[in-house]
């Protein structure tokens, strides 16, 4: 017999970790690994809007006006509120404190679903307005083959982030069910404190395409 | 039963209200004719919010050695992607002229 090994192990411990600190490392750090692949993955999409966007900046400036700032804006704001509700929900999972814990992810997902309800709208406005990319684009003739490449970015761009969230607000949910099962605590919470790094990755991404995508030339 | 580092809530709310700031200031300045340096404006806030975010909500300020060598090596191998990339297309009209 192991006293000493049976009264120190716990429960959440993976027996090929020495302590509950060392797994907790351990899983940051392979999400962090995931993350940088993910930075390379939209940092693709990122190098070619910088691309086209040096071959036609009035093209760019003149399809960016296009976009709605109100919405875009009030869409960074629900996403970096959503950011702040997903690492209350760590805190909260540190601590412990299961009921605050539920709360914080049902506010996380809600400002999700928020995010992609006004992003909807967005692509609702653009279908109606004939700025979707294809035989029906329209726009003005001088610029109108080089605001559909605008155009194309901003769709794939913002649809792959859009996918994120969706992604992000599905591992939420198994969070939630996780965490009501009783299966996150002070001592383990590490799917917690993963999720939220994929959440605050997914808002810093749209941190970038604010200003890329809705902000060009509007001072001309 | 191992310690870990639990940031006071007040320093979350503190870097909300800063991100918040900086959306509206990102806006106001794009209105401004800076000439290229819109552009630039635009991407140093941008990276600004982008490090508090890393910093303090991804919980990399607290975090080991090893975590930051990755999240560094991303943004550097981000680097590379991006400047490779420009310095072929913003020098292939340096031959077409004189």
């Amino acid at each position: 017999m192991l006293p000493d090994a049976v009264e120190h192990h716990h429960p959440a411990l993976a027996h090929q970790f020495d302590s509950l600190a060392q797994q907790r490392e351990a899983a940051a750090l392979g999400m962090w690994v995931f993350l940088v692949t993910e930075v390379l993955f939209f940092g693709g999409l990122f190098a070619t809007y910088a691309v086209y966007r040096w071959w036609y900046p009035d093209a760019f400036a003149a399809a960016s006006h296009e976009l709605d700032i109100l919405l875009g804006g009030t869409n960074t704001a629900v996403l970096i509120t959503s950011s702040l509700t997903m690492a209350l929900a760590v805190h909260s999972a540190q601590l412990g404190r299961r009921r605050l814990l539920l709360l914080f992810l049902i506010a996380t997902m809600a400002l999700g679903c928020v995010f992609l309800g006004i992003k909807g709208v967005e692509y609702y406005h653009k279908f109606v307005e004939h700025h979707v990319p294809g035989p029906g684009f329209e726009f003005e003739a001088a610029y109108a083959r080089q605001a559909q490449i605008f155009f194309s970015l901003y769709f794939i761009m913002t649809g792959l982030h859009a996918v994120h969230m969706i992604i992000g607000i599905g591992i939420m949910l198994a969070m939630f069910w996780m965490s009501w099962r009783g299966r996150i605590t002070a001592d383990y919470y590490n799917p917690i404190e993963v999720s939220g790094l994929y959440w605050h990755f997914v808002d810093i991404v749209w941190i970038f395409l604010f200003p890329l995508l809705y902000l060009i030339g509007r001072h001309a | 039963m191992s310690q870990t580092h639990v940031v006071p809530t007040r320093v979350y709310y503190t870097i909300f209200a800063i991100l918040m700031f900086c959306t509206y200031l990102t806006v106001q300045v794009a209105f401004l004719d800076l000439g290229a340096l819109n552009t630039v404006a635009a991407l140093a806030i941008a990276v600004f919010k982008a490090v508090l975010v890393v910093l303090f909500f991804m919980h990399v300020k607290y975090s080991t050695r090893l975590t930051w060598v990755v999240v560094i090596g991303g943004a550097f191998w981000l680097g590379i992607l991006l400047a490779l990339t420009m310095t072929d297309y913003l020098s292939r009209a340096w031959g077409t002229f004189g």
